[in-house]
């Protein structure tokens, strides 16, 4: 070939196999984290974050108020309130995942690549679970070593054991769940927005029939309606804290499991190169 | 140049081996009993919208599963190794499609990681096959905000930044301007008979195959209607005559064919007849008579792939 032939030559380098799905993980990170507004989100979801180090420091250095020294249940309350901020981050990160590549038939590009369709969800279900486990288990983790900086010992840690594997646990579940969900949303239609509609209205509208529904019955059977019951009694029953959630543990995980079932129906339908409509 | 083609081909050096493939969408029928073997080189696929090129293109690509039959690409059974199939064949698919929210290099070297190149050999082979379809300069800017033409070149690299064995081109001139039409078909003609790539170029306009295509495989309505050497095709024993008449040449038409002789008009006021091996331009002129037409122009004219579409299809 003459050198100053810039036209198409034939590629003899090595070729990877089998990591399509982190391909697609990896630059759906890095394309989200090139938006300022979605960086200020996340910012904005370890405020909670700065308010449990002040708490901590707090309890730490001055022993009269050694009574807000943070337990188990701290993390466990901590974890609950950073729901609300898993909601916008799943909203804003999640709601365009499989939405966006519909509007733009960008699913006949991957799947003409050597990439299966598991693989694809995957990469993409890794996107959302990654930035929930930076909203939710990261903060965790961070206030439970700022704990035994501050306190200069591992003791919290050692008496508490449970404690590292339960926020992992329960963080993951969240993560995985509220991202298959989402996924399988945005699976159903082209435009984001109503994907991030219906996703209000998963996690909103079904805990407000629920509310409707116990204001008339006087019963917590429908407890099951409202994802944020739902993960509180697994939370309760993670971090082996007093039994105050309104469903029981065996009720929550059936919920779950059916939903991460129905979501993983929707994308088996839905996501194909073809859509074949008879 | 003959393209140097990589090994797993299958029989006798053909890249695709089609048997008796049928495919439906529900009660309809979208491929019929189809059999083909495309060989090396360029191929174009013919036919008019609906014949079932795309299905075809699809069910190679594993995106549709046949009701019956068997396919290979390359060697590769199509039913047990999409995977490998797709790592060695290139698709350009029909609609405008891309990743929303990247630029054009971006893009491409994503495709690129996605067929398994490493990261930065993708970005390098994404800026070459970029300035090889003429987005070199654009390859900055956001695919969104592509034109029509531009958006088809981009699918193209898309297509062409892993290497592929096999290039499966849907409707690529879809929508260009006739300058940029001639670029893309300079482009595949490249490709094709330059660069050592096997093409399959579906297409509903005759000039885009004739112009880049050795062989052809025309469908109609779901099956098989011709295949061969487009050279071969045309000349198929028959002769080809351009005939201009005064008179009602619709009923002239109509009597050319039950006569035997296949007609079709063509853009200007001239009708193109295909006569029979053994038969001559005699039989025009008695057929005009009979039906009180007069012949003002006749003029003996080579065979075009229109013809050999025309005679494979009826009239498009």
């Amino acid at each position: 070939m003459p050198i100053h032939d810039q036209g198409y030559r034939r590629y003899t380098g090595r070729r990877v196999q089998g990591r399509g799905w982190w391909v697609i993980a990896r630059t759906g990170v890095r394309e989200r984290l090139r938006e300022r507004r979605f960086l200020a989100l996340l910012l904005l979801a370890w405020a909670p974050f700065m308010v449990r180090a002040l708490q901590i420091w707090v309890s730490t250095s001055f022993n009269q108020l050694s009574f807000l020294a943070p337990g188990p249940d701290t993390f466990r309350q901590f974890l609950d309130q950073q729901s609300l901020f898993l909601v916008f981050v799943t909203l804003y990160a999640g709601s365009g995942l499989i939405a966006s590549d519909r509007r733009a038939n960008a699913l006949q590009v991957y799947l003409s690549k050597p990439l299966t369709r598991l693989e694809y969800v995957a990469g993409k279900l890794l996107v959302l679970v990654i930035f929930l486990l930076a909203a939710s288990w990261l903060p965790a983790m961070a206030l439970l070593a700022l704990q035994m900086v501050l306190a200069g010992s591992p003791d919290f840690v050692r008496d508490n054991p449970f404690l590292v594997p339960a926020i992992t646990l329960f963080c993951v579940i969240e993560a995985l769940v509220s991202s298959l969900t989402m996924l399988a949303l945005s699976s159903l239609s082209r435009s984001r927005r109503f994907v991030a509609i219906m996703y209000v209205g998963v996690v909103f509208f079904a805990a407000a029939v629920y509310q409707v529904l116990r204001s008339i019955t006087g019963s917590t059977a429908w407890a099951w309606l409202s994802l944020e019951d739902v993960f509180d009694a697994l939370s309760t029953a993670i971090f082996r804290v007093s039994d105050d959630a309104v469903l029981s543990w065996p009720v929550a995980l059936i919920a779950i499991v059916v939903l991460a079932a129905a979501s993983m129906f929707i994308l088996d339908r839905r996501v194909r190169a073809v859509d074949v409509v008879t | 140049m003959t393209p140097a083609f990589a090994n797993g081909f299958g029989e006798a050096g053909s890249v695709v081996t089609i048997e008796h493939v049928s495919v439906r969408y529900g009660p309809r029928p979208a491929l019929q009993d189809v059999s083909a073997v495309l060989p090396a080189g360029a191929v174009g696929l013919l036919g008019p919208n609906g014949a079932g090129k795309s299905t075809l293109i699809k069910s190679l690509l594993g995106f549709i599963a046949p009701d019956q039959g068997d396919m290979r690409v390359l060697g590769l059974d199509v039913r047990h190794a999409p995977l490998e199939i797709r790592r060695r064949v290139g698709y350009m698919p029909e609609s405008d499609a891309h990743i929303p929210g990247m630029n054009a290099v971006t893009f491409v070297a994503y495709c690129g990681e996605l067929a398994g190149l490493p990261r930065a050999d993708a970005m390098q082979r994404a800026h070459e096959v970029l300035h090889y379809v003429g987005l070199g300069e654009a390859r900055y800017r956001n695919v969104e905000t592509y034109s029509t033409g531009m958006k088809q070149r981009i699918k193209l690299a898309q297509a062409l930044v892993h290497d592929p064995d096999l290039l499966l081109l849907d409707e690529p001139t879809n929508g260009m301007d006739p300058k940029g039409r001639d670029e893309m078909v300079a482009l595949i003609r490249d490709i094709a008979h330059e660069r050592g790539l096997n093409v399959l170029v579906s297409s509903h306009l005759l000039p885009d195959v004739d112009e880049t295509c050795d062989h052809v495989l025309v469908l109609a309505k779901g099956r098989v209607a011709t295949q061969g050497p487009i050279a071969g095709l045309k000349g198929h024993g028959r002769r080809v005559f351009e005939v201009r008449v005064k008179g009602d040449t619709d009923r002239f038409a109509a009597a050319l064919q039950s006569a035997g002789l296949d007609c079709h008009d063509t853009n200007e006021d001239v009708m193109r007849v295909l006569v029979p091996e053994g038969r001559g331009s005699r039989e025009l002129f008695q057929v005009a008579a009979q039906h009180g037409v007069q012949v003002r122009h006749l003029r003996a004219s080579v065979a075009t792939l229109e013809d050999v579409f025309v005679d494979a299809i009826g009239a498009p």
